[in-house]
């Protein structure tokens, strides 16, 4: 297999008041499927190792896990060199019952916000409340940033990680080095 | 400014988190149907000044569509539900005729 090389080949910008960082690609599955069916549980826990999240929520463990994207929809993460088994676990777990795994890695750009500012770099693109109280680790959000979906979850309180398009890598990058650039704090998220 | 919630994934976010899909609840008329009737059902639609209900989808986050009952002057939303529904639900209409008592029933489904 070729080298797989991220959309903006791991762009950094730390002048800003939160550190914007392209991250390396990470593997990703979109499932498709009866999300209360056993065979789902029972095939996620095989894949990943991890139970099936609640509604809006992501469980990790370590570098693997599975985001809650719709009734009806989950995403896998795990490591980029994993997602073939990954995804050939889930298609033996899944049988013959009506289910889809699609990977989904190469389609996708990640970023990782870092800083005690990330909450305010991602409230000035997307009209979600973040503060502390009503978004934390563990949960998932998917909106859109400025003009482009995009979902991100929090990896501690200061630190989140986000996934778009990478056909709007670019964009993206751009949009929260703009949110980030120095002398920008609005200090709304601070006690 | 709307802020919907959306009965699918339970987010609540201002519109632009949205898409506006229409009047809801329209009884489609298809083959079969007379001039009239198919006319109606391709054209045809309320523009109420008040209680309105409309269909609307989650594009930025589930994606998934459902149905809002709000007032067009106020934009004051009286609820959300599902979209798997020809008739509005009973607790919706409560809402409604509570915050609305003289609403008569205008764009409700016939």
């Amino acid at each position: 297999m070729s080298e797989a090389i991220s959309a903006l080949n791991g762009a950094v910008f730390k002048e800003g008041i939160a550190e914007i960082l392209g991250l390396d690609p990470i593997g990703m599955i979109s499932i498709r499927g009866d999300l209360s069916a056993s065979y789902m549980k029972k095939a996620l826990k095989k894949a990943v190792g991890v139970g099936m999240p609640g509604i809006r929520e992501i469980s990790l463990a370590g570098d693997k896990g599975v985001a809650w994207m719709s009734p009806d929809e989950l995403l896998l993460i795990c490591p980029y060199t994993d997602v073939a088994n990954a995804l050939e676990s889930l298609k033996k777990g899944f049988g013959d019952n009506h289910a889809l795994a699609v990977n989904v890695s190469d389609a996708r750009a990640v970023f990782r916000i870092k800083g005690p500012n990330t909450r305010e770099v991602l409230a000035k693109l997307a009209p979600v409340d973040l503060s502390p109280q009503a978004f934390g680790p563990g949960m998932i959000r998917r909106t859109r940033l400025a003009q482009v979906p995009a979902a991100f979850w929090m990896e501690d309180t200061d630190t989140a990680q986000l996934v778009c398009f990478r056909s709007v890598a670019q964009y993206v990058f751009d949009l929260l080095k703009t949110a980030a650039q120095p002398g920008s704090e609005v200090g709304f998220y601070r006690s | 400014m709307l802020i919907l919630t959306c009965p699918n994934c339970g987010v609540t976010a201002e519109e632009t988190e949205f898409h506006a899909g229409g009047e809801a609840h329209l009884k489609r008329f298809g083959p079969g149907a007379t001039d009239a009737e198919f006319e109606s059902y391709l054209f045809m639609r309320e523009n109420p000044k008040g209680v309105h209900f409309e269909r609307w989808r989650h594009v930025y986050g589930c994606g998934k569509w459902f149905h809002a009952a709000r007032d067009t002057v106020t934009l004051e939303v009286f609820g959300t539900y599902t979209a798997q529904t020809s008739t509005i639900p009973q607790d919706i209409l409560d809402k409604v005729r509570d915050r609305r008592p003289n609403w008569q029933g205008q764009g409700a489904p016939r």
